[in-house]
C-alpha cells in the first residue's frame, strides 16, 4: 500500500460563527491514491464544493488536518499554497476561464509564466498540450473565437501543461451539450489511462460520474457513500 | 517574466485604448505644464543673467549715499577725483576703476535734435565696462586732464542725429557747447529692464563736471576686479579705504554704498527661481489629479477582472505577480503620459520662446524628473488598486460574475 496523494483526516469547514454556524464539512476522512478517477458528487450544499476547494488547496479546513502528498496543507500559507498549485495541481472549470483577447497558445503557457519557464520551451510545451487535446490547429484562436467544447479542451491543456499530479475539474461539463459533454468526459479518462494522471471531478450529472472509477457522494456535508464503481457510462 | 508583464499589460492598455488616452490625458497635461514652466523660467534665467553680466563681469559699483528705507537715497559727502586715485592706488587685484558722472541732455547737429544721457568718464570706462570703440579714437591724457569739448557717441544718438551721415570729425551741440565727435561705441543693445544702453553720449570726465554739472563731485564710481574670488576681498577692502577717508567712526554705518553685479544677478536668478518652483507647483497639482485619475481606472480594471485574477491565482500565480502585473500597468500608463507629456512641453515651451524672445534651453534634468515623477505617480496611485487585486480571495474571485 502507497500511502495516499490526497488525504482528509477529520476536515471541518465551519462558515460563520455561533447561531449563524454553517459547517461545510464535518468531520470528513477522505483518502485519495496516485492514478485515481475519482468523481465527487451530490446535491449543492452537500460539501462538495467546499471538498474540492481544500483538495485544490484554494481553500483550508477549519479542523482537522489535510495531507498533499504527506505534506500537511492547513498551516501552509496563501503564497506557499499558490506554489503548491503552480507545481503540483492543474485546474478545470465549468466555466472554462480562459483570458479573454488571448490566444488558446498563450492561454494553455499561462501556467508555466508563473513557473519561470523560458518563452520558447513554453510555446513548445503548450503546443504539446494542445496537440493532446486535438486543438494544435486552433493554437492562434482567441477565446471569442472558439466553440464552448473548444474552449474547454484549451483550458484541459492549460490544466496539464505543467505535467501536474493531480487535476481538479469542477462540473467540466456543466456549460457543455450531450455530445460535447462526451467529448471531454472521453478526453479526460483517456489522459488518466494513458498518462496516470490523478483526476478529481466534480459533478451533479450520474451519467458523467459513471466516466469515473470511483465515486464520493456527498451529503450535509458528510459523506453518504464511496463506490468503487467502475462501470463506464456512456461509450 | 518582467518582458512578459510589460507585454501584458501593453496589450491590455491597447484594448481599452480611449479609456487609456483619457486616462493619461490628465498625466499628460500636468508634465506638460511644468516641463512648460520650468523650461521657460530657466530661459528667463539665463536672458536676465547674461543681461547682467553684460554690464561686464566681476563689477563693484559705489555710490557716495546710501539707500533708506523709504525716500531717496540720502548723500552726505560726495566722491571726489583723490578717492578714485586712492582706490587706483591702494586696492590690489582690480582690472581698473572708473569714475563715471551723468546729466540728462539735448544734443544737436544740423536741424536734428536728440534728448539723450551725456555721461563723463575716463578711459578706464572701456575696459571695466567691456564696451569697445568700434570707430575713432578713445580720449587723449590731454583731452581728460584739459576736459576738452570732445564725445564719443553711443549707437542711438549717432543714428538720430547723423542718420547715414559721417559723424567722426563733426562739430555737435551739447548744453551750451560744441562738440567734436572723436569715436563711436559698439552696440550693447536693450538692457534686461527695457532700457537702451546706447543712447549715450561720452565726454571726459571733467568736461561733464565743469561745464554741464557745475561741480567736480563723482556720483559714481565702476569698478573691476580681476577674478570673481577677489570681489568679496576687494569690497571689503574698498570699504575699509572709503571709511577711513570719510571718516567713519567704529559702530556708525557706512554713508556710501557698494554694490556688486554678481549679487544683482542672483537676486534676479533666485526670484525667477522662486517664480518658477511656485507655478511648477501649481502645475503639479494637476499631475496629482492625474495620478488619481489612474488609481480611479485601476480600481475598475481590477473589479472587470476579478476572473482573470482568479485564474492567475488558482494556477499558481503569487501575490506578487498579480501586484506585479497591475502596478506595472499603472506604471506604464503613466509613463507613456510622462513621455508624451515632456515632448509636448518642450516642443510647446519651444513655440513659445519665440514670441517672448527668451532662449530655449533644454534641460535633460527637466525630462528626466518629470519622467519619474510621472512613474512615482503610477506607482504610488497604481499600488493601492493593485494590492487589492492581489489580495482577492481566489475562490470568490472565480465566481465572480
Amino acid at each position: 500500500m502507497t500511502s495516499p496523494l490526497l488525504e482528509f483526516r477529520k476536515v471541518s469547514k465551519i462558515y460563520g460563527k455561533g447561531e449563524a454556524e454553517v459547517r461545510a464539512l464535518d468531520n470528513v476522512d477522505l483518502q485519495i491514491r496516485q492514478g485515481e478517477f475519482v468523481a465527487v458528487m451530490g446535491p449543492s450544499g452537500s460539501g462538495k464544493s467546499t471538498t474540492m476547494n481544500i483538495l485544490g488547496c484554494l481553500d483550508t479546513p477549519t479542523k482537522g488536518k489535510y495531507l498533499f502528498s504527506g505534506l500537511d496543507v492547513s498551516d501552509l500559507t496563501r503564497n506557499q499554497r499558490a506554489l503548491l498549485r503552480r507545481h503540483y495541481i492543474g485546474f478545470v472549470f465549468q466555466g472554462f476561464n480562459l483570458l479573454k483577447r488571448t490566444t488558446a497558445l498563450e492561454n494553455t503557457a499561462l501556467p508555466l509564466v508563473y513557473r519561470g519557464t523560458p518563452s520558447a520551451e513554453r510555446r513548445e510545451r503548450a503546443m504539446q498540450a494542445l496537440t493532446l487535446v486535438g486543438l494544435a490547429d486552433r493554437w492562434d484562436h482567441t477565446s471569442s473565437e472558439l466553440s464552448g467544447g473548444q474552449q474547454q479542451r484549451v483550458a484541459i491543456a492549460r490544466a496539464l501543461v505543467s505535467d501536474p499530479a493531480v487535476v481538479f475539474a469542477d462540473e467540466p461539463t456543466g456549460n457543455l451539450d450531450t455530445s460535447r459533454s462526451h467529448e471531454i468526459m472521453t478526453l479526460l479518462t483517456k489522459l488518466n489511462a494513458d498518462r496516470g494522471i490523478t483526476i478529481c471531478l466534480v459533478t451533479h450529472e450520474e451519467e458523467i460520474a459513471a466516466y469515473a472509477k470511483r465515486q464520493v457522494r456527498f451529503r450535509d456535508g458528510r459523506i453518504a457513500s464511496d463506490t468503487n464503481g467502475t462501470s463506464r457510462g456512456g461509450k | 517574466m518582467l518582458l512578459t508583464t510589460l507585454h501584458l499589460a501593453w496589450r491590455e492598455l491597447r484594448a481599452n485604448l480611449m479609456r487609456s488616452i483619457l486616462t493619461t490625458l490628465g498625466i499628460i497635461v500636468g508634465v506638460a505644464a511644468v516641463v512648460m514652466v520650468v523650461t521657460l523660467g530657466q530661459g528667463v534665467t539665463q536672458q536676465i543673467t547674461s543681461d547682467i553680466a553684460s554690464l561686464g563681469r566681476n563689477i563693484l559699483f559705489v555710490f557716495p549715499a546710501v539707500q533708506q528705507r523709504s525716500g531717496p537715497p540720502v548723500q552726505v559727502q560726495p566722491f571726489r577725483a583723490a578717492d578714485v586715485r586712492a582706490i587706483e592706488r591702494q586696492i590690489s587685484g582690480l582690472n581698473g576703476v572708473s569714475p563715471e558722472a551723468s546729466r540728462a541732455n539735448t544734443a544737436l547737429y544740423g536741424n536734428k535734435k536728440w534728448d539723450t544721457q551725456v555721461s563723463g568718464a575716463t578711459n578706464s570706462f572701456f575696459p571695466v565696462r567691456e564696451w569697445p570703440i568700434a570707430q575713432g579714437r578713445q580720449f587723449t591724457a590731454g583731452e581728460i586732464s584739459g576736459g576738452r569739448a570732445v564725445c564719443i557717441l553711443g549707437r542711438t544718438p549717432l543714428r538720430e542725429l547723423f542718420g547715414r551721415q559721417r559723424a567722426l570729425g563733426a562739430e555737435i551741440r551739447v548744453a551750451n557747447f560744441s562738440c567734436t565727435v572723436i569715436g563711436v561705441l559698439s552696440a550693447k543693445g536693450q538692457s534686461t529692464f527695457g532700457q537702451d544702453q546706447d543712447d549715450l553720449i561720452l565726454m571726459p570726465l571733467e568736461t561733464v563736471q565743469r561745464r554741464i554739472i557745475g561741480n567736480i563731485n563723482i556720483p559714481n564710481i565702476v569698478i573691476s576686479v580681476r577674478t570673481a574670488e577677489l570681489v568679496p576681498k576687494a569690497q571689503k577692502d574698498i570699504t575699509k579705504l572709503l571709511r577711513e577717508r570719510r571718516n567713519i567712526r567704529e559702530g556708525e554705518n557706512d554713508n556710501f554704498t557698494i554694490r556688486d553685479v554678481a549679487s544683482i544677478a542672483s537676486l534676479v536668478a533666485s526670484t525667477t527661481a522662486i517664480l518658477t518652483a511656485g507655478l511648477s507647483g501649481v502645475a503639479a497639482i494637476s499631475l496629482l489629479v492625474g495620478g488619481i485619475g489612474i488609481m480611479n481606472i485601476m480600481l475598475v480594471s481590477v473589479t472587470e477582472r476579478t476572473r482573470e485574477i482568479g485564474i492567475r491565482l488558482a494556477i499558481g500565480a503569487l501575490e506578487r505577480d498579480v501586484l506585479w502585473q497591475f502596478l506595472i500597468e499603472a506604471v506604464l500608463l503613466s509613463c507613456l503620459g510622462g513621455v508624451i507629456g515632456a515632448v509636448l512641453g518642450l516642443v510647446g515651451s519651444w513655440l513659445l520662446t519665440i514670441p517672448l524672445g527668451v532662449p530655449f534651453v533644454l534641460s535633460p534634468w527637466v525630462v528626466v524628473v518629470s519622467f519619474g515623477f510621472s512613474a512615482a505617480i503610477g506607482i504610488i496611485f497604481g499600488f493601492f488598486p493593485a494590492r487589492r487585486a492581489a489580495r482577492l480571495d481566489p475562490i470568490e474571485a472565480l465566481r465572480y460574475e
